[in-house]
C-alpha cells in the first residue's frame, strides 16, 4: 500500500493492530415491498475484516440486503448493528457501496470523480493529490485528467473502486461490481479487489452471481434463498487461490447443489 | 496483480491513442482542412455575387431589391451617422433584457418543479395553460397596457422565451439519472452539493436546447413587436425606411436581424461547447 499509506493523513489502523474492519450483526431483518416479502427474519453475523460473498438466484433479495446495510433503504423489521450498536454507524463514511454500474459523474474528470469519495473533512488543497494516489492504487494514475466517457468499462469500474476506497471505509459492500465486465477484465478486477482487501482488511460484502468468483475471493459464501440464508459455507483455502484447483471445484459443486436444490 | 493487468494498465499509449482518432480532419493536409471550413460559404457567396450582377444588368429593379453594394452603402452611411449603432444597441438591449427576465423565471420554475412535486402540482397546469396562448396574439393588449414603451417589448420577449426554457429545464432536471442521485446520497452529498454537482450539470444539455429555442423566439418576438410598436430599434428603422421608400435600408435591417440571430447562435454554441465539454458529442481531442 505504498502510495496509499503515504497520502492518507489520518493515522491508519494497520492490519496487524486493531482490526480496520467493521463488524456487523443482522438480527431478524425483514423487508417487504407491498405484499412481497423479500427478506424474512434474516440473521447474519459477520466478524470484522471478513470477506463474505453473497450468492443467490436473481430477485432473491441480494441487492435489497446490501441497500439495507448501506443505509439506502429502511428495514420493515429487525435491525442491523455495527460494532454492537443498532442503527447506522456514527461515521457514515465508514460504509461504502459499490454498484453494478460505475455511476461516475460524466461531467467531472476522473480525478474529481474520485474526490467525491474523499471524507468531507479532507482539506481542499490535498484533495487532488489524494485522488491521484487513489487512482494509482487501481492502476489509473495517469488518467486523472480525462473524462469518464473515454474510459473502458473496466477502467470506469476501477475509478468507482478508487472512489469507494477514498474514505478508507471499514465496510465495503459490492453489488455485482464486475457483472458487466468481460471474463479477462473480471479476473483482473478480482485480483485488484483481493489485493486491496488484503492491504486494508475492511469488511467486504460481495454480491455476485458467479459462484467461481465468490469462491476465489471470499472467506465465506452465503447463499440467500426465500428471504433467508439457506446455506453458509466457509472457504478456508489459502490465498492466492489457484483457479481450477480440486478444493475449489469440490466447494463449487456443493454450492451449486444447494443453489439448485432450493 | 497478474501479468495481464500490468501489461494492460501501464502501456502508456493505450488510452491516449483514442483521442486523436476522434479528430475527423486529423491526418489530412492543410488544403483539405481549408476546403471543409470554406465549403459552407461557397453557395452564399455565389448567390450574393449573382444578385449583384443581375441588379447591375438591370434584371432586378432597385425599388424591388437593391443591389448588395447599395445595401452595403446604406449600411455604411447609417453606420457613419451613428443611427445604425443606436438602433442595433436598442434592439440588442431589449433582446437581452427579455431573455434574462424570461429565462431566469423559466429556469427557476423549471428547477423548482423538477425538484419538488408539490411545486409541480400547484404551478405546472397553470403554466401549461398559459403556454397555449400565442404570445404574439397579446400584442394589442400589451400596447393597451404599456403603450409603445420598453415594458411592452420586454414583456413580450420575456413571455416568449419563458416557455422553451421552462419546459426544457423541467425535462432536464426530471431526467437526471436517478442512479447518479442515489450515488450522491450514498457519498454523503448535502442537498446543495447534490444540486450543484449532479442535478444541474445533468440538466444542462437539456437547458441548452431550451436556450437555443428561446433565442429563435426572442428575435422573432422582437422583430414583430418593434415593427408594430416602437420608437427606436431595428424594426422601427425598417418601418421608417418603408415610409420613405428606402428599400436598401429595409433590406439592411432584415440582414442585420439575420446577422444578430446568427451571432446569438454562434455564441450559444460556443458556450455550450465550453459547458458540455464532458459530453461525448462535444469532445475536443486533447493535445
Ligand atoms: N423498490 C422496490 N419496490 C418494489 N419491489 C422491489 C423494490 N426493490 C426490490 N424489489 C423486489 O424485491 C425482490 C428482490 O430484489 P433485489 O434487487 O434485491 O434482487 P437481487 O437478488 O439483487 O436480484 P439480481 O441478482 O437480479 O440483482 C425483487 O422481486 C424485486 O422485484
Ligand atoms: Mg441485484
Amino acid at each position: 500500500m505504498t502510495a496509499f499509506a503515504s497520502v492518507a493523513a489520518e493515522p491508519v489502523p494497520s492490519a496487524a493492530g486493531t482490526p480496520h474492519g467493521l463488524d456487523l450483526r443482522i438480527n431478524r431483518l425483514s423487508r417487504q415491498f407491498g405484499d412481497k416479502r423479500v427478506l424474512e427474519r434474516l440473521d447474519l453475523t459477520i466478524p470484522a475484516g471478513q470477506f463474505v460473498a453473497v450468492i443467490g438466484k436473481s430477485g432473491c433479495g441480494k441487492s435489497t440486503l446490501l441497500r439495507l446495510i448501506g443505509g439506502l433503504d429502511q428495514p420493515s423489521g429487525g435491525d442491523i448493528a455495527f460494532e454492537g450498536r443498532n442503527g447506522p454507524p456514527a461515521d457514515r463514511e465508514a460504509i461504502r457501496l459499490m454498484f453494478q454500474e460505475p455511476r461516475l459523474l460524466p461531467w467531472q474528470r476522473v480525478g474529481a470523480n474520485v474526490e467525491v469519495g474523499l471524507p468531507a473533512r479532507t482539506p481542499p488543497a490535498e484533495r487532488a493529490a489524494r485522488a491521484r494516489a487513489l487512482l494509482g492504487e487501481v492502476g489509473l494514475a495517469d488518467r486523472a485528467g480525462e473524462w469518464p466517457a473515454v474510459l473502458s468499462g473496466g477502467q470506469k469500474q476501477r475509478v468507482a473502486l478508487a472512489r469507494a476506497l477514498a474514505s478508507r471505509p471499514r465496510l465495503l459492500a459490492l453489488d455485482e461490481p464486475l457483472g458487466a465486465l468481460d471474463a479477462l477484465t473480471r479476473i483482473e478486477m478480482q485480483g485488484l479487489i483481493e489485493r486491496i482487501w488484503l492491504e486494508q482488511r475492511f469488511t467486504a460484502l460481495l454480491v455476485t452471481h458467479d459462484v467461481a468468483e465468490a469462491l476465489a475471493l471470499a472467506d465465506r459464501v452465503i447463499l440467500l434463498d426465500q428471504g433467508r440464508i439457506a446455506f453458509d459455507l466457509d472457504v478456508p483455502l489459502p490465498r492466492p487461490r489457484r483457479r481450477g484447483s480440486a478444493e475449489l471445484a469440490a466447494l463449487e459443486e456443493r454450492l451449486l447443489t444447494h443453489l439448485f436444490a432450493g | 496483480m497478474s501479468l495481464v493487468e500490468r501489461s494492460a494498465w501501464f502501456r502508456p499509449g493505450r488510452g491516449q491513442a483514442r483521442s486523436p482518432s476522434r479528430d475527423p480532419a486529423g491526418g489530412r493536409s492543410g488544403l483539405a482542412r481549408l476546403e471543409t471550413r470554406l465549403a459552407g460559404w461557397v453557395l452564399p457567396v455565389l448567390l450574393v455575387a449573382s444578385w449583384e450582377v443581375l441588379s447591375r444588368w438591370g434584371y432586378i429593379a432597385p425599388n424591388v431589391l437593391p443591389a448588395p453594394s447599395a445595401v452595403a452603402l446604406a449600411g455604411w452611411q447609417a453606420l457613419k451617422s451613428g443611427e445604425l449603432v443606436h438602433h442595433m444597441s436598442v434592439s440588442t438591449a431589449r433582446a437581452l433584457a427579455g431573455l434574462l427576465v424570461g429565462g431566469v423565471i423559466g429556469l427557476v420554475f423549471g428547477i423548482a418543479n423538477g425538484l419538488s412535486s408539490l411545486s409541480h402540482r400547484y404551478t405546472d397546469t397553470t403554466l401549461q395553460m398559459v403556454r397555449n396562448v400565442p404570445h404574439l396574439a397579446l400584442i394589442p393588449l400589451v400596447i393597451l397596457w404599456f403603450g409603445i414603451d420598453e415594458e411592452a417589448k420586454l414583456f413580450l420577449v420575456a413571455l416568449g422565451v419563458f416557455f422553451p426554457i421552462y419546459i426544457n429545464t423541467l425535462h432536464g432536471v426530471r431526467t437526471v439519472d436517478p442512479q447518479l442521485i442515489e450515488m450522491g446520497r450514498v457519498y454523503g452529498m448535502t442537498p446543495l452539493t447534490l444540486f450543484r454537482k449532479v442535478i444541474l450539470p445533468g440538466a444542462l444539455p437539456s437547458i441548452f436546447v431550451g436556450l437555443r429555442f428561446a433565442l429563435g423566439i426572442m428575435w422573432l418576438t422582437l422583430i414583430v413587436a418593434e415593427t408594430i410598436a416602437a420608437s427606436a430599434g431595428l424594426g422601427y428603422m425598417a418601418m421608417q425606411a418603408r415610409e420613405f421608400l428606402l428599400v436598401d435600408v429595409v433590406v439592411l435591417a432584415i440582414l442585420i436581424y439575420a446577422l444578430l440571430g446568427k451571432l446569438a447562435d454562434v455564441l450559444t454554441a460556443a458556450l455550450e461547447h465550453r459547458c458540455l465539454q464532458w459530453h461525448p458529442a462535444f469532445h475536443t481531442p486533447k493535445s
